[in-house]
């Protein structure tokens, strides 16, 4: 990987830190004047460092959306910092316009995100020639971008979304995520709707994208040993918050907390002589309108002590590099299953 | 407490689903397209199959063809297809009316497309009642509380006058998966019912819906992409690619030792909990045959890396590996 012209902070410096994300929605406003608020993001605190995947799992309603489209300003966040390269977002020194061109996102619906009126070749050129590229110099990045994603831009170029495959569709995506040269992309759940033999392909693509232009990517996915595979590290949200972020093995080898165990404990196995005899959790997510007091997980988990339903577990280390929302985890907390502290045995 | 929502008449070795050379041919284009080209399936009661393949493979076709739910005009559907003693294509309205819920029941992925949404799920339970068995509402009412409670929804009595709406995404596919039992079939047929929930909710159902495939005598026939879930469920699976059965046998041959190229190409491509990082995926080169424009012989040949020129022949046909294993492929231990 050479070193990006744009770098400003090194190696160390983190690509993207986000602190005190917060997005709630409803409440205000409303016919009556007071709705219901939805808790969607509710003060999640991480950073990606460059050229790193994090992967991102959790249930529908954890927020890993919402997040993804805070990053991306597609809402705005009603508090909370974003810093991209060591430039805070709305500063003079980091607009929105510079910002976005930088961050890129690929979502989970291919046919969706494309203009069904505009052809291969037009959709990847547009970002390029809105951001001031002459049309020929957008349509010769567009023939390029389209051939680095696998689509011969003689064949595929002057089609349009719904003459390809949902596959190619979403290389389409990819070639124009790329087209304005971006630093992160953003990928939420953009392999989730493939079939498994095209998934693969595409993971592929991904992977030596990455490495050809020197990316770092945001790995939204509900497919653990997919995540696993493309991330260094993962972060596990639930109900709004992060439940558990660390290097991808050992969240999903040694996890910490017991709902990311529990969501790798319901993954159905290929051998028949492991089958699952019970469920490791019962019920659906609760409803981020109404999150629980104390832990947002005490409800569904079975280890819940009533320290879990009074104080609310704070994200602290519990391993290098590893940190855990949950008083099991934690010397001393109080709960009846946290290791005790050394001094105190 | 289970009794009374088996079948009466569900004999234990009884060959419940009995499908020869089933086509689907969808009509209205420029050419027909043929969805199904084939399809030969064996069922008794109390056993389950998966139905495993990719988008387009025609395995919700085939299962949509089982209770004839494909429109009549656009669709014309060939072969034997016999269900419970009946011949399924020759049932005519009234008597398709009472097959369809009675005998086969069907469990889709939305639920959206099987509950209305403006009426009280308990009362749409006890008009299907009402309406098969010539029962009163109050007696449908009471099966539907006996079915809330067999498919373990909290507080059920209260739940019974709940809208759809008003439920979240496990507990309406409890309630459906109660709908889809209301009238004691023997066949269930299930499309996809959990690919829309949450890893931790998908794994509640599938188990919910093993044990009454268990208790009730049920036959199910399980549509899935996925085969971690068709594993979990069903003891026999069926690989279907391009509109064919491809490979068919007990969950353990056909993934602990995939004999067609397709399957083994599927299963080498998955990323499993060991799958090493940083090494480069397995893949299954191109797309999925076009059905307008079919492949002449073997459905995978253009895709597959064993293939020779007398796969493009014809339809391969049926090569047995094992009792009860067998794959269509003249390529088959070929590497």
């Amino acid at each position: 990987m050479t070193l990006d012209p744009r770098d400003r902070g090194g190696p160390a410096q983190p690509l993207l830190s986000v602190s005190g994300l917060v997005k709630h929605f409803g409440g205000k406003g409303g016919l009556l004047g007071r709705g219901p608020v939805v808790r969607a993001v509710d003060g999640v605190d991480f950073a990606i460092a460059k050229g790193e995947t994090l992967g991102v799992v959790g249930e529908s309603g954890c927020g890993k959306s919402t997040t993804a489209r805070l990053l991306m300003q597609i809402n705005r966040p009603d508090a909370g910092d974003i810093v991209f390269d060591g430039e805070k977002l709305g500063t003079r020194a980091l607009d929105l316009k510079t910002y976005r061109r930088q961050v890129q996102m690929v979502f989970q619906d291919s046919y969706a995100s494309l203009n069904p009126r505009l052809t291969i070749e037009e959709t990847v050129a547009f970002g390029p020639k809105a951001h001031g590229l002459s049309a020929g110099a957008a349509l010769a990045r567009a023939h390029d971008l389209l051939r680095r994603v696998g689509l011969e831009p003689r064949r595929f170029g002057g089609r349009y979304p719904h003459e390809v495959s949902g596959g190619q569709r979403q290389r389409v995506n990819i070639a124009r995520a790329l087209a304005l040269e971006p630093r992160l992309l953003i990928l939420d759940e953009a392999v989730s709707a493939l079939d498994k033999s095209v998934e693969a392909q595409v993971l592929n693509l991904l992977d030596d994208l990455k490495r050809d232009f020197g990316l770092t990517y945001m790995f939204i996915s509900h497919d653990l040993n997919v995540v696993r595979f493309m991330s260094d590290r993962v972060m596990v949200m639930y109900l709004g918050k992060i439940a558990e972020i660390g290097p991808a093995d050992d969240i999903l080898k040694a996890p910490r907390h017991p709902y990311t165990a529990a969501l790798l404990a319901s993954q159905p196995s290929t051998d028949p002589a492991a089958r699952i005899e019970e469920a490791p959790l019962t019920g659906d997510p609760p409803n981020p309108i109404n999150p629980p007091p104390g832990c947002r997980f005490h409800t569904r988990c079975r280890f819940a002590a009533d320290l879990c339903r009074t104080r609310e577990p704070g994200l602290d280390p519990v391993a290098p590099s590893h940190l855990a929302a949950c008083h099991m985890a934690v010397e001393g907390s109080g709960h009846p299953q946290a290791p005790t502290l050394p001094m105190a045995a | 407490m289970n009794a009374p929502l088996r079948h009466p008449e569900v004999a234990a070795d009884a060959a419940l689903v009995h499908v020869r050379g089933l086509t689907v041919d969808f009509l209205g284009g420029r050419k027909p397209v043929r969805a199904v080209g084939g399809v030969d399936l064996d069922l008794k009661a109390g056993e389950a199959l998966a139905l495993l393949g990719e988008s387009g493979s025609g395995k919700s076709v085939t299962l949509r063809a089982l209770m004839r739910l494909l429109p009549e005009k656009r669709t014309r559907i060939g072969g034997t297809l016999r269900i419970d003693g009946q011949d399924v294509l020759a049932l005519r309205k009234k008597s398709l009316a009472a097959f369809r819920g009675g005998t086969v029941a069907m469990i889709f992925q939305d639920p959206g497309l099987a509950l209305d949404p403006v009426y009280r799920i308990g009362d749409q339970i006890a008009e299907a009642v009402v309406r098969h068995e010539g029962a009163s509402h109050a007696q449908g009412r009471a099966r539907a509380l006996e079915l809330f409670e067999r498919v373990q929804i909290p507080s059920a009595a209260r739940r019974l006058d709940n809208y759809p709406h008003e439920m979240s995404g496990g507990m309406r596919q409890r309630a459906m998966i109660a709908l889809a039992l209301a009238c004691r079939p023997k066949v269930l047929l299930a499309d996809e019912p959990t690919t829309a929930l949450d890893a931790t909710v998908q794994i509640q159902i599938l188990l919910l819906l093993r044990e009454l495939q268990r208790d009730l005598g049920l036959a199910v026939i399980f549509v899935t992409h996925d085969v971690g879930v068709a594993v979990q469920v069903a003891d026999r699976v069926a690989v279907m690619y391009g509109g064919h059965l491809v490979e068919v046998g007990s969950s353990g041959e056909v993934i602990g030792a995939p004999a067609h190229p397709y399957t083994r190409g599927l299963l080498a491509s998955r990323i499993t909990p060991d799958s090493p990082k940083g090494v480069r995926l397995v893949t299954i080169p191109g797309s999925p045959p076009d059905l307008a424009d079919p492949p002449p012989g073997c459905p995978f040949a253009p895709r597959c890396t064993l293939a020779v020129p007398a796969c493009d022949d014809g339809l391969p046909e049926r090569v047995a590996l094992a009792p009860g294993h067998a794959a269509r492929c003249i390529r088959v231990g070929a590497a």
